[in-house]
Order: structure tokens, then sequence, then C-alpha cells
């Protein structure tokens, strides 16, 4: 039977649902750099990254969605970052982002093939 | 000097401005609501920064005063006083040449918070029952088993006009980053996140505590505040807040739900101060004549202010501003 065109959609849940997400791929990034843990969320990465004057791309918040287990788009975003490493140099907490950069793509690449 | 002073309230403030008061010469006398001696110190386990244990402050300072043989009376609430006269509950009155406030703080009753339902559902907890299940050495679920996820709200019954609480009570951030941290070391398998509005670490040794929970005990930090909590059918509790670095809405339910209550004035506070004409702050805390250069004098000449009924306070601020109110108690002895 052809499905009935309402002229709408029911849109998907924005809400986070930790009840369902799978932190396994959060938690073996954080195993390997817990200093990403480290983060307060002040949001200087984002202010100076390069790829992020110049596109959507927010690296503070792809790198919190990933520790919430959002996966979701985030290898698609963090492929903008042009590993410049601005964002380790302003980080206060000391985090090595441009590591972390490395990182959430090597595993999030895993997670794809 | 043949002059006596009462001070009211036998809490840490109480007792260490009654030491310093003997110290100086001055006959001090401790009046006590409640059948022991200790405020607050009675109830919690070990104390932020250091897990110390709060035994051992309060175990030092009963011993210093019972050394000392500092007149306490227990049992004895005050009703109403000025700097030469106490009242008692039981209309007793007790004549002195100048009085210390020590009347300390009340802890916010979180069932006023309906929608975080302390009282009605199981799994809901305060930060001060967390503490009471440390010192009986049992922490654990309603139903007695090991607890998989926790949540720890910070401000519950602080900064929020809805409950008439604007200040801050600046000791619950970091008693949730302690609690955080002593319930990971009890259930390592547990995930524990604590829900911010901001962190506020105003202490020494306070930040660097914040960041070894993030990095070391793998506390999550969640920026946004619980809007509400329900229980679910196999009696978890279902808790909802936006995660607002993300900029999403975001729920899940956890076996313990624990409140970090703050710091309130005390329901007496209006009645004292108006028989010792004294200011309150818009917080209803006793208000210092001045927040600089009389922070332990109150508007009224031979009251003075120790510890927590001014403002919340950590333990160390609290004795270290007892001494600074005895201290200035003598000086106006000395003066009169
Ligand atoms: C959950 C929580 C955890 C905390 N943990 C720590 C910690 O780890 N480290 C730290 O440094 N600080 C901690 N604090 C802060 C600490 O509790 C306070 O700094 C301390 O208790 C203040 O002592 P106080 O004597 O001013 O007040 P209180 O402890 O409140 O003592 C006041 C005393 O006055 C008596 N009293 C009140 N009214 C009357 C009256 N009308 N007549 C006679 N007596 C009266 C009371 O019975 C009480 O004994 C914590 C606070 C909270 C809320
Ligand atoms: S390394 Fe990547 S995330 Fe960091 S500033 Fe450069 S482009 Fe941005
Ligand atoms: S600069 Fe460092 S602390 Fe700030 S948001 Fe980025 S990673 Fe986190
Ligand atoms: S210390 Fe933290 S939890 Fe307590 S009222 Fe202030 S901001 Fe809220």
């Amino acid at each position: 039977m052809a499905t009935i065109n309402f002229g709408y959609t029911i849109s998907k849940p924005r809400a986070i649902d930790m009840d369902r997400n799978n932190l396994r791929k959060s938690d073996e990034i954080l195993r390997e750099m817990p200093e990403l843990q480290a983060c307060i969320g002040c949001g200087s990465c984002t202010a100076v990254c390069t790829a992020g004057n110049l596109t959507s791309f927010n690296f503070r918040r792809v790198h919190t969605l990933i520790r919430r287990g959002e996966y979701q788009g985030a290898y698609e975003e963090m492929n903008k970052c042009m590993l410049c490493g601005k964002c380790r140099l302003v980080c206060p907490r000391g985090i090595n982002t441009r590591g972390v950069a490395m990182l959430i793509k090597r595993k999030l690449g895993d997670n794809r093939s | 000097m043949n002059k006596r002073v009462i001070v009211i309230g036998g809490g840490a403030a109480g007792m260490q401005a009654a030491l310093r008061l003997k110290e100086s010469g001055v006959e001090p006398t401790i009046v006590e609501r409640e059948a022991e001696t200790g405020g607050k110190l009675r109830d919690w386990y070990v104390l932020f920064p250091s897990f110390t244990p709060a035994a051992d402050v309060l175990g030092e300072l009963r011993r210093r005063v019972a050394e000392r043989h500092i007149e306490v009376m227990t049992s004895t609430g005050v009703k109403s006083f000025t700097s030469r006269e106490v009242t008692l509950d039981d209309g007793r009155r007790l004549a002195c040449d100048a009085v210390v406030l020590a009347t300390g703080f009340t802890l916010f009753d979180a069932s006023l918070k309906e929608e975080y339902g302390y009282g009605l559902y199981d799994n809901v907890f305060t930060s001060a029952d967390i503490e009471r299940m440390l010192s009986r050495g049992r922490v654990a679920k309603a139903d007695g088993s090991r607890p998989r996820r926790i949540a720890l709200l910070h401000c519950v019954g602080s900064r929020d006009e809805k409950v008439c609480q604007q200040h801050c009570s600046r000791v619950c951030c970091i008693t949730g980053v302690k609690q955080a941290m002593e319930l990971k070391k009890l259930f390592p398998e547990a995930d524990v996140f604590n829900f911010y509005m901001d962190i506020r670490m105003f202490g020494p040794g306070y930040e660097e505590m914040y960041r070894e929970a993030q990095q070391k005990y793998n506390i999550h930090f969640v920026r946004g505040r619980i809007s509400e909590a329900s229980p679910t059918i196999d009696g978890r509790v279902q808790i909802k807040a936006e995660d607002t670095l993300t900029g999403r809405p975001l729920r899940m339910s956890v076996d313990m739900l624990v409140l970090l209550v703050g710091m309130r004035a005390n329901d007496d506070n209006a009645a004292l101060a108006e028989g010792a004409g004294l200011r309150r702050a818009p917080s209803g805390f006793i208000a210092p004549r001045n927040l600089f250069l009389g922070n332990v004098e109150s508007d009224a000449a031979g009251i003075f202010l120790a510890g927590t009924v001014s403002a919340p306070k950590n333990i160390g601020e609290t004795l270290n501003e007892a001494t600074a109110a005895a201290d200035a108690a003598v000086e106006y002895l000395k003066r009169s």
C-alpha cells in the first residue's frame, strides 16, 4: 500500500537519550585520552578554530556530543578540522585538543568501516 | 577582666569564639539549643577538600572546650537578646556584657522542590542524607542494591527565586564534587553525573579537586539544571535537563538522585534581629555592620557575628571569623 502523504512529517526526538545511547566508543576515546574529561566547556577551542571560523564546525560541541554517545554526523563534522593545532594553544585545561581531534577521527572512522 | 560574654549557638563558630574569649581572659558561656554541641558538623562524614573526618575536627574543638572549663548550657534555646541580657526559650534571663551570635544556618528543605520528588519517590536523597549514609558505612538504593548510575543536582534551594532563595550557598558545588568522588570510590562500576548551572570552586584546593573528579574519577559534568524527576516502573528515577553545551534536551534514568541542598537563613533570624536591633540581608542572613571594616560586628554595639549566621561559609572561614568576632568583643569590653 502506498504511503499516504499527509503533508507533514513527524520530527525525530531531539533529546539525548542516555538510556539508549551506547557509550562504548566514547569510553574508548576517554580511556585513551582521559584529559578530555577535564574539559570545562569554555569554548576557547571553538573561538580560535580555523575551520570553525569558515564553516559551521564547532569543535567543543562535537566533542561534548561524542562524550554523551551522540556519534551521528560527528565523523563528517570532524573532517572539517584541518589539524592546525591552534585550539591546543588556548585550552585552559591543557588538553591536547589536536590529539583529541585525531583520536576522534580514528575511532569514529573505525566505527564506519 | 571580670566580664561575661554569652555565645549563642554551640556549633563550630560558637565553640571557637568561646575558646578565643577564654584565652583573652573573658568568661564565655555557650548557650546551645540542641542536646550537644557541634551544630552541622555532627552530621558530616569527611570534609572537603582534604577528606579529613568531621569527627576529628569536632572532637578536637569539644576537647578544648572541656579542657578549658568553658561553661556550656545545652538543650537551651535563646528566644531573644540584647547586648546585656539573653532571654531563653523557658523565659529565664541571663545577664552579660556582650554577645557573640553564632546560631548558624538551616538546611534547605528539599521537599519544597516538589518537581524532584524528595520524600515522594524512592531513591531521591539529599546531600545531608548521603553524609549520614556514609557515616553509617552503608550507601545503597532504597531496596538495598548497588546503584549503577547516580546523578547529583547542584543548586537545590539556592539561586532559585521560586523558593525565595536568591543567594549562592557556596559550599554545595564542592560538596557535590566531594560526594561524587566518594560515591565513585564505593561504586567504581557506576556512572556519576553532576548537573550544574555554574561550578563555583571558591576555596583553596577546590578547583584542583574538581579537576581530579573529572579526570581521575571519570565523573561527568553536565551544564544544565534538571527540570523534573519522575519515578520509573522499576523504581528508578527519570530526569530531564537541557545539556546546554550541546543545546539539546537530555534525559536518562538513574538509580539514585542526590539533591545538593543549600544553606538558608534560620527562621528565627527575623525575631532575634528585631529584638536586638540587627539588620538582615535580603537573603535573611544577619548583615554585618560593614562588609569590609566591620564584618564580624553588627549594627548593635556589643553584639558580634561569627560563622554562618551572617552568610554561607566553609568551616575554615567560620573558625577564622569566630576568632575575629571574639577579638572584637574583647576590644569592645576594654572600651566599655
Ligand atoms: C551538605 C553540607 C556539607 C558541608 N561540608 C563541609 C565540609 O566538608 N567542609 C567545610 O569546610 N564545610 C562544610 N560545610 C559547611 C559547614 O557545615 C559550616 O561551615 C559550619 O557548620 C558552620 O558552623 P556554624 O557554627 O556557623 O553553624 P552551625 O553548624 O549551624 O551551628 C549553629 C549552632 O547554633 C545552634 N542554635 C541555632 N539557633 C539557636 C538558638 N536560637 N539558641 C541556641 N542555639 C541555637 C544550633 O543548634 C547549632 O548547634 C558543609 C555544609 C553543608 C550544607
Ligand atoms: S586543530 Fe582542528 S579543531 Fe583545532 S583549531 Fe585547528 S581546525 Fe580547529
Ligand atoms: S578549550 Fe579546552 S576546556 Fe575549553 S572547551 Fe575546548 S577542550 Fe574544553
Ligand atoms: S555553590 Fe554551586 S551548587 Fe551551591 S548554590 Fe552556589 S552554584 Fe549552586
